[in-house]
């Protein structure tokens, strides 16, 4: 199969369930000391159904199903010459702490630069929850460093 | 925090900046942990060096993580309406880091004041880690 080919294919979708005790961890991680994302309580009163997962959070959750891995595995790239180029985030609702979010990856597009020894591929995932609600999608380039033949 | 009046928000502006100084290995480790992200060249020297880097790197999406965090410092999570941003160079240990964002432009959109911003993540050498542009509403 043509690398060409692979433009349009979408992938099988997925189901992740979002942990409360995993948002107060990454919060934590990234040092985010709001306790709208650890607290529920202070989450109702800031105005939330639940602890929204911060805005980077939706990223976690397509790693977790294995996102980004798969189109390198289907395409036969190493993934040591591959690297995360670009990344983003439209919100159309919140994720909350214990919602379960499905969504499947397609990719969009797929292009060369520096006469082949980089090649781009974009990626979206479009992301819903339990209720079927369109939550957000994802936008991502994954930069393949390839070995060029000479001449 | 959403007393930010619209009317006063002009291009040019610049919101307030995030700075995280000396981004520590066991802040990697937790961050590998909380993402999922377990890419070893982030959490061990002789790994990194395999592949091609001078020892482990920050994880990008710990660094847009911290970018995120500018934002939601300026306003409530629930008026970003998305952004973007793309990876030029990379982070290290030790490095400090410090997220900014201006205003681009001021527009009306689905009937919402809104906001562009040019974000970024520079190290203390003022390199640029991440730079992208973010949507956000004023409500």
């Amino acid at each position: 199969m043509a690398d060409a080919d692979y433009i349009g294919k979408e992938y099988p979708s997925f189901s992740v369930d979002v942990e409360k005790g995993r948002v107060k961890m990454f919060a934590n991680a990234i040092c985010e000391e709001n306790p709208i994302y650890s607290d529920e309580e202070a989450a109702k009163n800031a105005g939330y159904k639940g602890i929204p997962v911060p805005p980077t959070f939706p990223f976690t959750i397509t790693m977790e199903a294995g996102q980004s891995f798969n189109i390198l595995e289907d395409m036969g790239i190493d993934v040591t010459t591959a690297m995360h180029g670009e990344q983003g985030f439209t919100y159309y609702d919140h994720i909350y702490a214990g919602d379960t979010v499905t969504g499947s990856q397609k990719i969009t597009d797929i292009y060369e630069k520096k006469g082949g020894a980089l090649q781009f591929i974009e990626a979206v995932i479009e992301l819903r929850n339990q209720n079927d609600v369109h939550v957000c999608d994802l936008r991502s380039v994954i930069v393949v460093r390839r070995q060029v033949a000479e001449g | 925090m959403s007393e930010i009046n619209f009317s006063e928000l002009n291009a040019g502006d610049a919101i307030p900046e995030l700075v995280t100084p000396n981004v520590s290995r066991s802040q990697l480790a937790l961050f590998a942990g909380a993402s999922g992200d377990h890419n070893p060249i982030h959490l061990d020297d002789e790994e990194a060096k395999k592949g091609g880097l001078p020892g482990v790197i920050v994880h990008g999406m710990l660094s847009m993580a911290l970018l995120g965090r500018v934002l939601t410092n300026w306003v409530p999570q629930h008026q970003l309406r998305g952004w973007n941003a793309r990876f030029v160079s990379m982070a290290f240990p030790g490095d400090t880091i410090t997220c900014k964002g201006v205003i681009t432009e001021t527009t009306i959109e689905n009937d919402e004041n809104r906001v562009k911003l040019d974000i970024s993540v520079e190290n203390q050498k003022g390199d640029n880690i991440l730079v992208g542009t973010a949507d956000i509403a004023i409500i």
